[in-house]
């Protein structure tokens, strides 16, 4: 809702107008202080490179995280459920696009989403959060993110975070030249007169003020600005599940789990669900100072927790008992009346510990050979030999080579002699129809055949027998 | 001078006025377009459930072999649902489907080997992950007609919503099945 974006942007833009005027300050008392009246250079300069550093980060990549991270993308057939929530959560947003969605084979809980452009967005969530969050929590953890998507948080912070650097960057300049420059020119000025010297040496403490100041206050307002949009991706994660229990729940696990994520850094750790730099520690994500990129997980959830409805009105209710002031604007409120919460679905998680491992082996290129034991091995690309041992009851099982697909291999058993299988006669089956049919095999399965299914022939999952269809 | 200053301080309201009435009207018009959208998914998401639920008749038939009173009966309630035209007779044909498609799966349980089927598994968490999303379709339809109606009642908005013809819509309302359904009395 294009409406929501507007009436959060006008908080936000205070946040942003804050900052774009220390940059300005700074650019123009640095540019007073070089050279008398130099002051509308400063500030144009300030302006040239703040837009530099803009154009910097619209052509450049958008990959590095997703690179060092070992992301994977996924295909629905890998995870259907979890592309299920996140289409739910795309329709219940209205958010318009699917994003991509990445899975990470790293047993911490946590998830992310990334995306200056619809085509290019993408959420990323770790096989840690797959096996530990039940269905309600998964889905509350990625409306949250689907929340940031709609609200273009990952556009808005990086817009703050390019003044950030530009801020940091100018006032870096500003110090380097006056600690040079300032004192030859203090003692070619004071020749001049002992008026121009005092004046001189004003300017001189308040510019050094911005300068050093400077950063810190535009630190100050980054990280306020990120909390905000956390609170905010919160309010709209409940708005769109209808039931802020499964995110509260899901901040309680990941907040508890304390297992280090392996590959954050401080520059990516504003983009998780949940500062991946301090969950690890024992007491957990409570740091409640001005510089961290997260509110404090505990009161997220209680937040989450005194809401007694769902909708963004609630959300504003819960959080004016907890804080002073407000966090969503009067025309989103407008428009979101109290919801009911829903009821809980009570299903479990969506994959167990092992096949959230085995999507992310799947999705990473390992190919799946079943063992005449019932084991299932996986074997990485790049694997040279052309054959693997099965580890529980030593069948030596060929590898396929790439290009004949996932047909599984026929186990050889090393010792005993092999009875030779006589292959049964192809079964047929005339299609009568285009549209949906079904066909039961000889060994009592039935098999489905979609319109769009046009091969020659199809072989039964349960017995391996092939039927021609024609 | 004094009246050529005048004019120009009216020149400049007019066009102050007339950029946000054309900036109100597209507001009004990107909000309906939402709308409609959401109503199209809803449309998607149900057309979904229509396709799937042949497969999931023929994968039960295959086990219950004598249950064809129930099977005629979601057959019955999915054609219906499909010729349905105006929005109460889509939503009343939806809830009947719903109510037809509970009495197959308790069906369902009564076949052990049934529920261990894979494709009946599949399908069973596919109809019910469409169901959800049917759902927050609606959810979101009727969240999109809350924000225009709004909008299109407050003040300022209301002489434009008047103006260029913007009416309020109504919401996607499904009522319990069991406020509709007569008690039926059986011998």
């Amino acid at each position: 809702m294009w409406e929501q974006i507007i009436a959060n942007r006008r908080r936000s833009a205070l946040l942003i107008t804050g900052m774009a005027v220390i940059l300005l300050l700074i650019g123009f008392t640095g540019g007073e202080l070089l050279a008398p009246n130099a002051g509308v250079l400063g500030l144009l300069f300030a302006l040239l490179l703040w837009g530099g550093m803009m154009l910097a980060y619209f052509t450049s990549a958008e990959s590095i995280l997703m690179a060092g991270a070992y992301a994977r993308e996924l295909k629905r057939e890998d995870s259907p459920q979890l592309f299920n929530i996140v289409d739910e959560m795309c329709l219940a947003s209205g958010l318009g696009f699917m994003p991509r969605i990445y899975l990470i084979d790293d047993p911490a809980p946590n998830a992310f989403a990334v995306g200056r452009k619809p085509e290019t967005s993408s959420i990323t969530v770790t096989t840690g959060l797959m096996y530990r969050l039940n269905r309600d929590e998964l889905q509350g953890v990625i409306a949250h993110e689907i929340g940031h998507l709609k609200n273009r948080d990952v556009q808005f912070m990086t817009l703050a975070a390019v003044m950030l650097g530009s801020i940091v960057i100018l006032s870096e300049i500003v110090r380097r030249s006056l600690w040079y420059g300032g004192r030859g020119r203090s003692r070619s000025d004071s020749r001049d007169g002992k008026d121009g010297g005092q004046a001189q040496a004003i300017i001189l403490v308040v510019g050094l003020l911005f300068a050093i100041l400077g950063p810190i206050m535009a630190q100050l307002l980054y990280f306020a600005c990120s909390r905000k949009r956390e609170y905010l991706a919160d309010a709209s994660g409940a708005q769109f599940t209808r039931y802020p229990e499964g995110l509260a729940s899901a901040l309680e696990k990941i907040s508890q789990a304390h297992v280090p994520l392996s590959f954050a850094s401080k520059a990516t750790a504003p983009m998780f669900i949940v500062n991946p730099l301090t969950a690890a520690s024992e007491d957990g994500d409570e740091s409640d100072s001005v510089f961290s990129s997260h509110p404090p997980t505990s009161q997220r959830i209680k937040i989450l927790r005194a809401m007694t409805g769902a909708s963004f009105t609630d959300y504003e209710a819960a959080w004016r008992k907890a804080k002073c002031g407000s966090l969503i604007g009067a025309q989103t409120l407008q428009s979101a009346p109290t919801e009911p919460i829903r009821a809980p679905s009570n299903e479990g998680p969506i994959q167990s510990r092992q096949d959230a491992h085995d999507v992310a082996r799947r999705a990473s290129g390992y190919m799946r050979l079943k063992c005449n034991c019932g084991l299932e091995i996986s074997v990485p690309e790049g694997y040279e030999q052309d054959s693997i041992r099965c580890i529980r009851c030593g069948s030596i099982l060929p590898i396929p080579s790439a290009g004949e697909g996932e047909a599984p291999a026929e186990p050889r058993r090393p010792d005993s002699a092999v009875p030779p299988v006589i292959p049964l006669a192809p079964l047929q089956f005339h299609r009568t129809s285009t549209g949906w049919e079904s066909f039961r095999c000889a060994c009592g399965r039935t098999v489905q055949l979609s319109p769009a299914f046009d091969a020659p022939q199809i072989r039964c999952t349960a017995c391996g027998r092939t039927i021609e269809v024609t | 001078m004094g009246i050529g200053i005048i004019a120009l301080v009216f020149v400049g309201l007019v066009v102050v006025v007339l950029a946000w009435v054309a900036g109100a009207y597209n507001g009004l018009v990107r909000l309906r377009n939402q709308l409609e959208n959401a109503w199209a998914q809803i449309d998607v998401q149900l057309k979904r459930r229509h396709d799937l639920i042949p497969n999931l008749v023929e994968t039960v038939k295959g086990y219950a072999t004598h249950e064809r009173e129930t099977f005629e009966k979601v057959i019955q309630a999915r054609n219906m649902a499909v010729s349905a035209k105006t929005v109460g007779d889509r939503a009343e044909a939806e809830n009947v489907l719903t109510g037809t498609l509970k009495s197959l799966f308790a069906v369902a349980e009564a076949y052990p080997e049934l529920k261990a089927n894979q494709e009946f598994m599949r399908l069973q968490e596919e109809l019910s992950s469409t169901e959800n999303k049917v759902a927050f379709a609606r959810q979101f339809y009727n969240d999109s007609v809350m924000t225009y109606n709004t909008h299109i009642e407050v003040f300022p908005m209301n002489f434009i919503a008047t103006m260029f013809n913007f009416g309020r819509r109504e919401f996607f309302e499904v009522k319990a099945e069991d406020e509709r359904e007569a008690p039926q009395v059986k011998f």
